[in-house]
């Protein structure tokens, strides 16, 4: 069972409402590369690995990206929930509004909406493992294009956090990778 | 705005932030008995921070993590996008 806890893993605050700059953070929240797409990856993928540890991780930081998908969402929701609507007229994030108002919702920067393409579960932990890793390597440089076009001082912060943590992630799937091929080699399954 | 973020809401946010990292670390190394001691550590800190969140606004945690004044506390703001 999953619990909610009413708590962010880092604080969000932003410095002034936003619309266009929440239009782009939603690359974070519904993108190829995106917290969600994190999210959903890790916790499909637990069933057939092979290790406890890997079932273990999977699950821990498939739980952590949920935060992390909250924390994208605060940001989004604080650059606009008292952006005044000729600001909203005047931004790309008009197009997001006329379907969505103020709240969030799935869909990239550009507006396509989140699908499960993003991600995959093979039943092969090594190729699964190398996926995860690459998608880690891909959100940092997400989060690097963000940290490029935004100014806001308060949402910088919490992006260089997230981006802090797709690194973290990286090298913990590394380990893990390691693990697991010891794992196989010792099985004398080569791959 | 209303806010709950304060000196102790952050000091239990940063032993939880402190105590995710050491689970993901003890996943790949369960046999690195000096983490270990640090998580535990942490965890006891982490339970005294939460009991006393839990006495002044209810819950943290909702489904059995924590007990209720009346009325249900549960359903108070702010939530964490509202902080």
């Amino acid at each position: 069972m999953f619990l909610y806890q009413k708590m962010l893993q880092f604080p969000v605050q932003v410095e002034s409402t936003n619309p266009a700059l929440a239009q782009l953070i939603l690359e974070q929240f519904g993108g190829a590369d995106g917290e969600l797409a994190a999210s959903m990856r890790y916790l499909t993928q637990r069933y057939y690995m092979p290790l406890p540890e890997a079932k273990a991780l999977l699950t821990d930081i498939g739980t952590e990206e949920l935060n992390h998908w909250e924390m994208i969402a605060t940001i989004v929701w604080k650059l606009v929930e008292h952006a005044p609507i000729e600001k909203i007229k005047a931004s790309p994030y008009v197009a997001h509004f006329v379907d969505h108002g103020r709240n969030p919702f799935p869909h990239n920067a550009a507006g396509v909406p989140f699908t499960a393409t993003y991600f995959n579960a093979k039943s092969d932990p090594v190729a699964d493992l190398h996926e995860n890793m690459a998608a880690e390597q891909k959100a940092r440089a997400t989060y690097e294009h963000l940290l490029q076009v935004s100014n806001d001082h308060g949402v910088n912060q919490t992006l260089s956090f997230l981006r802090e943590r797709e690194v973290v992630h990286f090298q913990r799937f590394g380990e893990m990778l390691d693990r697991v091929q010891d794992y196989m080699y010792s099985k004398r399954r080569c791959y | 705005m209303t806010t709950r973020y304060n000196a102790d809401f952050e000091k239990m946010m940063a032993l939880q932030f402190a105590i995710v990292e050491l689970n993901l670390f003890l996943d790949t190394h369960p046999d690195d008995e000096q983490a270990l001691q640090d998580y535990n550590r942490l965890v006891e800190q982490f339970e005294s921070e939460r009991r006393k969140y839990t006495e002044k606004h209810g819950p943290l945690v909702n489904f059995g993590f924590g007990k209720s004044r009346f009325p249900w506390q549960w359903i108070n703001a702010p939530w964490p996008w509202d902080m």
